[in-house]
């Protein structure tokens, strides 16, 4: 016997160990959670790797941040002129934008819907990944210490990323949406079809559950559903890259989709750790239309030159800087020179395009040239106050040059509040 | 072709210190964590699974090269997410064949290395797949193109770091 066991001992060890590892599995395959040996060998896996990988990223980072912000900072003006003129042009974007989500809000509130907000959210940054083609997670450095619980959203300022897997003390585990054992409830935005996404054992990304009846085009949004109450309602998925029926007898289409986060190159994300859930109110649309507030920015308003525009003795106590911008006489309640929305407003030789005046507009409405942001003064003679902010927040722009024909619009602490 | 058969006594059984039995292993599991986070091709590389292969063959030691398979798979595990023992069960037979390869084979040369790490790289996949799919039901896809390809990348890199590795040989 002793010789048997003698002989044969490598394969008789090897049976043992291979055998203990597949009860293992199958214990693990049976219970939803981790067993607590398990859960103790990640917590030493863990622990034994990502306090190097901390140390690496934030060496990394220093070493880069000293490079990119003390060094290297060729073409940085260039590229400030470029974001300026980025700002400003999607300040335009967002006034228009907002005058749907005002719409919205009332409506929501018109009907009792519950709206999510994402009220506080941790930055993480990503220290480390599964390593595997199989597995598609990564490591952040937030975990049980901050606050962090499983199942809590991963979102980047693009899109959604993924979900809380696995906490550790100081580390947690994201499953990435691409990975094939993630579902995040879904909706197209235009079609407003509801499905599940889904990652593949290649790495991409589907919606899944559409019917084959159903017209989807590529180039559509995928938004969150919310329906799977990890993620909030209607932040960014990705976007319909290919639609396809190959199989007739398939009930629902093969709809593939870039996700709107790059998940290839996470460096920093946002764990929601709070979504809070109200009722909006019709308040809390703002007092003041976008449209309104669009009508000051424009940047065509026939300013007269600062010395004929105030009258002496009149002239505010903001003299050291350039003169304000003005206000058309027919919407006196609209613009307070110090509106957050009157921030950065354009200058000559800015990329905004140069409108017709609304104040102009309501003076004259038959000389408005059409445009794709309308005026409030043509849709609404009257307008609504607007919040004034401190005079110290006041923009400043260039006095264009002043239009004869049209007199001069009297300064905004002349009209009514 | 370099692989040469050779008897028990002409092989020659190494040893390593402490630091480099736990340090490479754990070197190797934090770079396979954290390299595919800035280079996405490296995923491909398996190289905890290298220094299975590499550890088994210097030590030569059916017992000793499974148990470090186990060891190292089921660390891997830990950092994948998946049930532990997917990588365990498939480096635990990668290390127990690799031993008993390196007693019968001369493996010391370059050639030698590449067939063998492309051969364990191939039964590895293979029985990961095997276990993802029977076991686990992970809905995996085998491609045979992929396979050869990440074969080749690993022998490769296999040889270059069975190189490096040999410096912190003992004999015994």
């Amino acid at each position: 016997m002793e010789s048997v066991l003698g002989r044969y001992k490598n394969l008789i060890v090897l049976v043992v160990v291979l055998f203990a590892q597949v009860l293992g599995l199958a214990v693990q395959v049976k219970r939803t959670t981790d067993t607590e040996s398990a859960r103790l060998i990640r917590v030493w896996a863990v622990s034994a790797v990502t306090p190097f990988e901390e140390l690496f990223v934030w060496m990394h980072n220093g070493a880069g941040n000293l490079w990119h912000n003390y060094f290297y900072l060729r073409g940085v003006r260039a590229e400030n002129r470029e974001l300026k003129q980025q700002i400003e042009q999607l300040r335009l974007e967002q006034v228009r934008l907002s005058e749907d989500a005002a719409q919205a809000r009332r409506l929501q509130a018109l009907f009792a819907f519950k709206e999510q907000f994402l009220s506080k959210t941790i930055a993480a940054q990503v220290i480390g990944s599964g390593g595997s083609e199989q597995s598609r997670i990564v490591y952040i450095d937030k975990g049980e210490s901050d606050g962090i619980k499983t199942d809590m959203a991963v979102i980047t300022v693009n899109g959604i990323v993924g979900k809380v897997l696995k906490i550790f003390r100081s580390t947690s585990q994201v499953l990435l949406i691409d990975d094939q054992s993630s579902g995040v409830g879904a909706i197209l935005e235009k079609s407003r079809l509801q499905g599940i996404v889904r990652g593949t054992p290649a790495g991409e990304v589907v919606l899944e559950k559409i019917m084959t009846d159903e017209a989807v085009q590529p180039g559509e949004t995928v938004l969150t559903s919310g329906g799977d109450r990890i993620f909030p309602k209607g932040l960014p998925v990705g976007v319909v890259t290919h639609v396809a029926n190959e199989n007739r007898a398939d009930l629902f289409l093969n709809i593939q989709i870039r996700p709107a986060a790059n998940l290839s190159k996470l460096e920093e994300v946002l764990v929601v750790t709070k979504v809070d859930e109200k009722e909006p109110s019709p308040s809390e649309t703002g007092p003041v239309r976008a449209a309104d507030v669009l009508a000051q920015r424009l940047p065509s308003v026939p300013d007269k030159p600062a010395v004929a525009a105030q009258p002496s003795g009149s002239q505010p106590s903001l003299t050291p800087k350039p003169p304000v911008e003005k206000t058309p006489s027919t919407q006196p309640n609209l613009a307070k020179p110090g509106d957050a929305a009157t921030t950065a407003v354009s200058k000559p030789g800015t990329a905004v395009p140069t409108k017709p005046a609304p104040s102009n507009a309501a003076t004259k409405p038959t000389e408005t040239k059409p445009s794709a942001l309308k005026p409030a003064t043509e849709q609404r003679p009257e307008a609504t106050p607007v919040k004034v902010l401190d005079a110290s927040q006041v923009a400043v722009k260039p006095k264009q040059a002043p239009a004869p024909a049209t007199p001069p619009p009297p300064k905004p602490q002349d009209g009514p509040q | 072709m370099p692989i040469t058969y050779t008897s028990g006594e002409q092989v020659e059984v190494y040893r390593f210190n402490w630091a480099v039995n736990i340090g490479v292993p754990a070197a190797a599991l934090w770079l396979q964590s954290f390299l595919p986070l800035h280079f996405q091709f490296f995923k491909m590389f398996d190289l905890p699974l290298l220094v299975t292969i590499f550890f088994a063959m210097a030590r030569r030691n059916p017992i000793s090269g499974l148990l470090t398979g186990s060891v190292i798979g089921l660390f891997q595990d830990a950092l994948t997410g998946l049930p532990l023992g997917v990588n365990g069960l498939a480096k635990t037979v990668v290390g127990y064949g690799a031993s008993s390869l390196g007693v019968k084979l001369d493996v010391e040369n370059a050639g030698a290395r590449l067939l063998v790490t492309l051969f364990f790289y191939v039964a590895h996949e293979i029985i990961y797949f095997t276990v993802a799919r029977g076991m686990v039901a992970l809905n995996q896809q085998w491609s045979w193109p992929h396979e050869l390809e990440a074969a080749f990348a690993n022998a490769l890199v296999g040889v270059f770091l069975f190189f490096v590795l040999d410096r912190f040989k003992q004999r015994t």
